[in-house]
């Protein structure tokens, strides 16, 4: 029933909006609305910290005035407010200027039906906070047991989602959708013999309970992490291969689809930019962006503008399959969309990726080290040193070092850095073991070379 | 004129029905399981954004979010529920949910509630942008998008805009106290695309503050989009940046985010309280080199992270952090005070009311130092030279942090030399600050561009710094140096 209500509700308003605007007069408009609620529990040294719960709605409308368009948003959902929403955004769309792209999506690349793909898991409306207080608690409780060693606590948070989303447009399209979501996160500190603290965390995410590792397994993976901290000290600078982690490596496919942005690639703000067909990766790496796979974060039945979403492929074999895009841009570009927009209640439709996967390889993971004669295991990248028009990659690193095939020491401080081009194309080994993290998957995956600075 | 705070608890009862009697019953609702205190943190904001594309408006847009945070603190727990439903039937339900941290029962007589006033005097503006009319604001957007393209023939696209919120607060707390606040927010951008022979170079530049359109009195948009624009210009004669670790000179100004990412975090109180921080159980102890001072202060007029009030109602001030290499200080919130039995340094802070407050940073400097900034490049044999940034991340346990440097230099034999293409740089935040061997004369604090996230939620903030000389940090280039160590 709560569910049922929820799925509705968005609708029905955004549905009045949009008619509030079609009788003022707008040439196109589209309303959007979400309702969303999130609850969490955090417990920290088995101590509850803090434990909220909140409905959180608001309601969007875009409106196309003679190619002029402008976005507002509200979350006061009275007819009064409503009324002046659609107000305000005439009077903005006045101010703007044309702008011949400017418009809704195709009717005829609109979904006709939303298709059940497994995003609403009918027990997370029911979880209630005794059983988030449960999940945390014993999530943490496995990270300070794991090892003597571990001292001291981040804390542990479970938290559930419910949220609901409709998009009307004057075309006619009219959908919504609701889904769910759950995750489960830890850190712990381990002490080292001369006191210095050092962390790690851990966590799961998925659309659904029964999806989600359990939280046994998430503290003892956080206290596994922490405890090969210990002991850590910096590296020396030289030039050796980079063999990503899987949880790592799941990072790179987000920089894939960051710089395959249509939006990106109008502004000629990318490295891929007239590389579509090209080979711009090692053979051995394919990069898919799916939003239709069933029960996964990044999956939904349509997109930002009502565009039925899709399955594509990035990079397949190494070589670049094209550019993701909403409808606005692919207009601009001459291309079609690829059902790629997402839609914020109080914004204009932006292009953005479902679930990102890097397709497993054949190569077990411990072969991967096991061939490393001298070089680094990265399993922490920190800051946010990429450029996506020149492809210069430089973030801050920890990891552990590899000797002779093997895992030895752990390091830190220090720094990886490379041109995005020159590490896919020195992709050299793809691991058998991909792993998802949240919405997104990848295995194992080694570069011949990048640059590591420290002493 | 921008409100007063008087203005502001007027503007709440006669436009929400949000008056002191609705404000004690929904307080009374929170403290019905008998929690040891609640609060309340109401929000109404509006925003505005103007982009600027391909010479012409690309798109405005509006927003208006409003709502109440109901905070109840059971010892060191806290419930937390919002409403955007102003209603007093919803505020008492977002109440009762929040009051379940507790397990009791009411003991406490009715919350009884005064306006109390304090100066609210740190951004009172003549003219605050919102009122502003937009044609006024198009035709800043389109001197900014002139003046880049005439800087130089390779800026080829030039992107710009402008975004502008005021943000009227009401607190409420179970100990009677109720304070209002007015808070403007301006920010323009500019980001520019040189290209020159095929190769791409893009740069941003930005600025504003708790400002109205007389920001644009002391910053032309032309300058700000000229600075842009010489940056990304400047970026094709960049060279690949070396590898290993080298003394680093820091432009005074932005590079304050280095102190920002080196102690700020570090000395927020939850983390010490909770003895997560590599700066725990160390006050009074040497955690710099002793020419370093630094302070969080929110008094400065104007200013991005500038606040009358923190987010849980205290008046913000100005707060010694570190003096002369001693830890002074942690940045407190009301749960952290509580904990070290100090006053509140006015640091609790949000992103909206949707979120529970936590210490936070306002504006972050280094004091003054003697050196002439010239000297310190001159001390420098091989080394670098940052001068602006696109940001900064730190892991607060074990004091690692990194800063991307978008406008930086060789220094060879004691001059600037070539640029250098985008490069990060990664220290440990003691470590780091014992080796400031030079501090210049020369403070500057950033122009307002800075947002400072923690825990998922988004501030403004300031950072300031002098021209300062560290004796060695990690430069993540791809150069490897002759002599540079070999594994």
């Amino acid at each position: 029933m709560a569910n049922q209500a929820l799925s509705t509700e968005p609708l029905e308003i955004a549905a009045r909006l949009l008619e509030m605007a079609e009788a003022a007069g707008v040439d196109q408009a589209d309303a959007v609305a979400a309702s969303s609620t999130n609850a969490s529990t955090t417990v920290r040294k088995q101590q509850i910290e803090k434990v909220s719960e909140s409905t959180s709605r608001s309601v969007g409308l875009r409106v196309i005035l003679d190619g002029r368009q402008a976005t507002v948003s509200t979350s006061d959902i009275s007819d009064t407010a409503l009324a002046e929403t659609v107000q305000t955004a005439l009077e903005l769309a006045r101010v703007s200027e044309p702008d011949p792209f400017a418009g809704l999506a195709d009717p005829r690349e609109q979904a006709r039906n939303v298709p059940q793909m497994g995003l609403f898991d009918e027990q997370i409306p029911e979880v209630d906070g005794d059983h988030r207080l449960a999940q945390a608690m014993s999530c943490e409780l496995s990270a300070l047991d794991a090892d003597e060693r571990i001292v001291n606590s981040g804390g542990a948070t479970f938290s559930t989602n419910v949220s609901s989303f409709a998009l009307v447009d004057s075309n006619g399209f009219a959908g919504t959708y609701a889904d769910t979501g759950a995750s489960m996160w830890v850190e712990v500190m381990a002490q080292e013999e001369d006191g210095q603290l050092r962390n790690a965390g851990w966590s799961t995410s998925e659309r659904s309970l029964h999806r989600l590792d359990s939280p046994e397994d998430v503290g003892r993976e956080a206290a596994a992490r922490t405890l090969r901290q210990l002991g850590a000290t910096k590296a020396s600078t030289c030039e050796v291969p980079v063999v990503w982690e899987p949880r790592m490596a799941s990072g790179l496919a987000g920089i894939v689809a960051g710089a395959a942005n249509g939006e990106a690639l109008y502004r000629r703000a990318t490295f891929l930019a007239n590389r579509e067909q090209t080979d711009v990766a090692s053979p051995l790496l394919t990069i898919v962006d799916d939003s239709t796979m069933s029960n996964r974060l990044g999956s939904r039945p349509f997109d930002g503008e009502g565009v039925v979403t899709r399955r594509n492929a990035l990079i397949q074999q190494g070589v670049f399959q094209g550019f993701l895009f909403d409808s606005y841009n692919a207009r601009r570009l001459d291309a079609s969309s690829t059902g790629s927009a997402w839609r914020s209640v109080g914004g204009l439709p932006q292009i953005g990726s479902g679930n990102l996967a890097i397709e497993s390889g054949d190569t077990p993971p411990e072969q991967i080290i096991a061939e490393v004669e001298d070089g680094l295991y990265l399993t922490t990248l920190m800051g946010f040193g990429i450029n996506y028009t020149t492809g210069d990659f430089s973030r801050g690193a920890a990891g552990i070092w590899i000797r002779n095939g093997e895992l030895a020491e752990p390091v830190q401080e220090i720094n990886v850095s490379a041109n995005l081009l020159e590490m896919f194309q020195r992709v050299d080994a793809v691991g058998s073991d991909a792993q998802w993290f949240g919405a997104s998957s990848a295995p194992t995956v080694r570069m011949s070379r990048m640059t590591v600075s420290g002493v | 004129m921008s409100d007063t705070p008087a203005d502001v608890i007027g503007f709440y009862a006669n436009q929400l029905g949000v008056d002191e009697a609705a404000a004690e019953s929904v307080l009374d609702s929170a403290l019905g399981r008998g929690g040891s205190f609640a609060e309340l943190y109401f929000e109404h904001k509006r925003s505005g954004s103007l982009s600027f594309e391909d010479q012409q408006v690309k798109s405005t847009q509006a927003s208006l979010s409003q709502g109440v945070g109901i905070r109840v603190v059971e010892g060191d727990a806290i419930g937390y529920a919002y409403t955007e439903d102003l209603s007093l039937d919803a505020m008492r339900r977002a109440a009762a949910t929040a009051a379940q941290i507790a397990h009791g029962t009411s003991d406490s007589d009715p919350v009884d509630v005064t306006a109390e006033s304090y100066p609210a005097d740190r951004y009172a503006i003549a003219s605050p942008s919102t009122s502003t009319p937009l044609a006024d604001k198009v035709e800043l957007l389109r001197r900014a998008d002139d003046a880049a393209r005439a800087w130089n023939s390779s800026i080829t696209r030039v992107d710009a805009s402008m975004v502008d919120e005021e943000k009227r607060v009401l607190i409420v707390r179970s100990d009677g106290r109720l304070v209002a606040d007015y808070q403007p927010l301006l920010r323009f951008n500019v980001s520019c695309l040189s290209e020159l022979d095929g190769e791409r170079r893009n740069a941003r530049w930005g600025g504003g503050g708790r400002m109205g359109m007389a920001y644009f009195d002391e910053h032309s948009p032309e300058s700000l989009a000229e600075e842009a624009a010489r940056q990304a210009v400047l970026q094709q004669e960049a060279r690949e940046a070396p590898a290993g670790t080298f003394p680093v000179v820091l432009a005074a100004g932005d590079s304050g985010i280095l102190l920002h990412e080196a102690v700020g975090h570090g000395l927020e109180a939850d983390f010490n309280r909770k003895e997560t921080s590599n700066y725990s159980n160390r006050i009074g102890q040497p955690v710099a080199s002793d020419l370093v001072t630094v302070i969080d202060d929110a008094t400065l007029n104007l200013s991005r992270g500038s606040v009358n009030i923190d987010d849980e109602g205290e008046v913000a001030g100005h707060n010694l952090l570190i003096e002369n290499g001693q830890l002074a200080a942690y940045m407190q919130d009301r749960i952290s005070s509580d904990h070290f039995g100090v006053a509140p340094s006015g640091n609790g802070r949000r992103q909206s009311f949707r979120h529970a407050p936590m210490p936070r940073m306002t504006n972050t400097y280094m004091t003054a130092g003697e050196d002439e900034p010239e000297d310190l490049i001159r001390r420098v044999d091989f080394g670098i030279y940052c001068k602006a940034f696109s940001g900064g991340q730190v892991n607060i346990t074990n004091g690692d942090f990194v800063f991307s440097v978008t406008e930086g230099y060789l220094i060879e034999s004691g001059q600037v030399t070539a640029p250098i293409r985008d490069v990060n740089l990664i220290g440990n935040g003691p470590d780091v600050l014992s080796k400031v061997t030079g501090v210049g004369h020369d403070l500057e604090m950033s122009d307002g561009r800075w947002t400072c996230g923690k825990s998922g939620q988004s501030v403004p903030v300031g950072v300031g710094i002098p021209t300062v000389l560290v004796s060695g940090i990690t430069v993540g280039g791809t150069q490897m140096q002759p002599g540079a160590g070999m594994s």
